[in-house]
């Protein structure tokens, strides 16, 4: 949780210094991403939504390849999903609900024994393939956990707008428990999410789990909340910050400082490494677009090539 | 060889590779218990059983968008659209996510997925029960875009499109579901290659799916009076076999393109631009369009009069002819 909130700060400081095109800061949300995805097992598979640069970590995805989405490297980063059980950075909001669905339909007809989860804000709850994918998981008892951050605003739209009814009773009309919890207490998000990873992986079907949490920065580097909440509205949530919260729950300072020494090393490191890594030539926005490209397009890359040439 | 119509042809086509390959699915609305509305997917639920031939609920953003997660999952998903008009709610998925998912991950993750789309008017549908959605699809790369114009030819695309390591629409010509046609079960297709339906040396009629037929019609009325119209089906949209319609078109020197779908940014101005730009100098009249008109698919009253028919495509005929 440490190195995320430290990789989310350099994240940020690195955008304004015109290394990364965008960002978007999870700084707030911590535990329900750290949490819930040390609650995963290798054989799960996670399906984030752009935000999820902690659970990211957590499931051992080499930053570089993360963050080299947001340094307009290539559009859904540069790692091997598969290597880690994490899908690409989603942009599309909420689209990718139905994939996890999909891939947990495929993981029951294998036999079980795996179970998928999808992250998403409560922005999303309110586009159709989110209720789509939550209806599939209820029909076809899908091993799917549908974890919702709750952090309040969708860009400068508040909760209120987005829903008049509480998320978590949503799964109600789709047949499954939903349950709603402090997205800011670490332990509770892993048990929450152990617990309903586990019955997804027994065949007991999906859960939707709302996490509770506040996003304590922007949308993105390029959005500027003064605009629409107040100050006074985020001082109550700072004092909840989930690192002061599992700091306390510690209390061994020296243990403390110790994660912050490490954790600065690692972020210089980060740092390093992501501004030496090579960066995309054009050419290579020709690749992966077919298994073999058409006649056209390969026409379409040589006039490139010899343009740059 | 049998005689099948096109719906048994893609029957087989399903069957056939649901035996070969376990890995590969069928599902959609109303494919299990009923066969599909036009019986396409019948007995395929009682042969290979409900884990791979299964009804979803009646929303096709997530059958595509489930379809991915299945693919994902190393299964090979051959999901229905039951009419193109309905073919829109999945738009974003097909758009946004099948589309770019191989490039999304750079090669690590293929979707082998199949779209079967029952296209096209002629039928005397409903609203949304006749359109001709070829043109957002070929505008969109990632997608491969197949519209076979009789049994044989879909017997073979549709196997090949399942086979396909790339997402496949494939667009089913509803008003030639129960057209009779010898079919080789043992002949495999491959997309991307257009074929020479008939022999022509006046002039060349390029179409695919249900206005192949069409255009073959008016081939034969043209030769009574001694026009010979060479009939060009391209198969496959995406990719395109500029080659054989240009070879085509080279040989003749005159074309009219043909296809249900309204005119404007129709997939003919496409076909007309590729050859105005690899056979300018061959060509002896500019090429021509007959289509649909810039208007909402009309009510079934009408839609004769929407299509082209033969007085239209003759007339075009006897312009490029004349010119």
């Amino acid at each position: 949780m440490a190195f995320t909130r430290r990789v989310d700060q350099e994240a940020v400081a690195l955008q304004r210094q015109g290394e990364l095109t965008a960002f978007p800061p999870l700084t707030g949300q911590e535990a329900a991403q750290v949490g819930s995805a040390y609650a995963l097992q290798r054989q799960d598979f996670a399906f984030p939504s752009y935000r999820e640069m902690g659970v990211a970590i957590v499931r051992g995805v080499d930053l570089v390849e993360y963050l080299r989405a947001y340094r307009g490297d290539w559009n859904g980063g540069l790692y091997d999903l598969y290597a880690h059980n994490f899908g690409p950075i989603a942009s599309s909001v909420g689209s990718h609900a139905l994939h996890a669905v999909g891939w947990a339909m495929g993981a029951a007809l294998d036999g079980g024994g795996k179970a998928a989860i999808v992250y998403f804000g409560e922005g999303a709850t309110s586009e159709g393939d989110v209720h789509e994918a939550m209806n599939f998981a209820g029909v076809f008892r899908a091993p799917a956990v549908f974890f919702v951050q709750n952090n309040q605003w969708a860009i400068s739209v508040p909760v209120a707008r987005q829903t008049a009814a509480p998320i978590h009773r949503k799964a109600e009309a789709y047949g499954f428990p939903g349950l709603r919890i402090d997205g800011n207490d670490v332990l509770a998000v892993h048990a929450a999410t152990a617990e309903a990873l586990e019955r997804a992986r027994a065949g007991g079907g999906p859960t939707l789990i709302e996490a509770l949490t506040y996003r304590l920065g922007a949308h993105s580097t390029a959005d500027d909340p003064t605009r629409y909440r107040q100050a006074a509205e985020v001082e109550p949530w700072r004092a909840q910050d989930p690192l002061l919260r599992l700091a306390a729950q510690i209390d061994d300072e020296d243990f403390t400082r110790q994660v912050v020494e490490e954790v600065e090393e690692r972020v210089r490191d980060l740092r390093t490494r992501l501004l030496s890594a090579p960066r995309a030539e054009p050419e290579e926005m020709f690749e992966f677009v077919y298994a073999e490209p058409p006649a056209t397009l390969a026409a379409q890359r040589e006039e490139l090539r010899q343009w740059h040439s | 060889m049998a005689q099948l119509t096109l719906v048994q042809a893609l029957n087989q086509a399903l069957r056939h590779e649901l035996r070969e390959d376990p890995r590969t699915l069928v599902f959609g609305e109303d494919v299990g218990r009923l066969g599909g509305v036009f019986r396409v997917t019948d007995g395929l639920q009682e042969e290979f059983g409900e884990r791979r031939v299964f009804d979803t609920p009646l929303a096709e953003s997530a059958i595509v968008g489930s379809a991915i997660g299945l693919a994902l999952a190393g299964w090979r998903p051959v999901c229905e659209i039951q009419f193109d008009g309905f073919s829109y709610p999945a738009l974003d998925q097909v758009i946004t996510n099948l589309a770019k998912y191989r490039g999304r991950t750079r090669g690590r993750a293929a979707l082998p997925v199949t779209i079967r789309i029952p296209s096209g008017g002629g039928i005397g549908g409903p609203e949304h029960h006749g359109e001709s959605p070829e043109t957002y699809y070929a505008h969109t790369a990632g997608l491969k875009v197949v519209a076979p114009s009789g049994p044989a030819e879909g017997y073979q695309l549709l196997r090949a499109a399942i086979r396909d390591p790339d997402p496949v629409i494939f667009l089913e010509p509803k008003s030639r579901y129960w057209t009779k046609e010898e079919v080789d079960a043992a002949a495999a297709g491959r997309l991307g290659q257009a074929r020479i339906v008939r022999e022509g040396t006046h002039a060349t009629l390029i179409a695919w799916g249900a206005m192949t037929a069409r255009c073959l019609q008016a081939a034969e009325a043209a030769a009574e009076d001694g026009v010979e119209l060479e009939v060009v089906d391209c198969r496959s949209l995406v990719p395109l076999d500029v080659d054989t319609l240009s070879a085509s078109v080279r040989k003749t020197g005159r074309a009219v393109v043909v296809h249900e779908a309204p005119l404007t940014a129709g997939f003919g101005a496409e076909i007309s631009a590729r050859l105005m730009e690899t056979i300018f100098r061959d060509l002896k009249a500019p090429v021509l369009r007959v289509t649909g008109y810039d208007i909402p698919y009309p009510a079934a009253a009408v839609e004769a009069a929407y299509l082209p028919d033969l007085d239209r495509i003759l007339t075009a005929v006897q312009k490029v002819l004349d010119y």
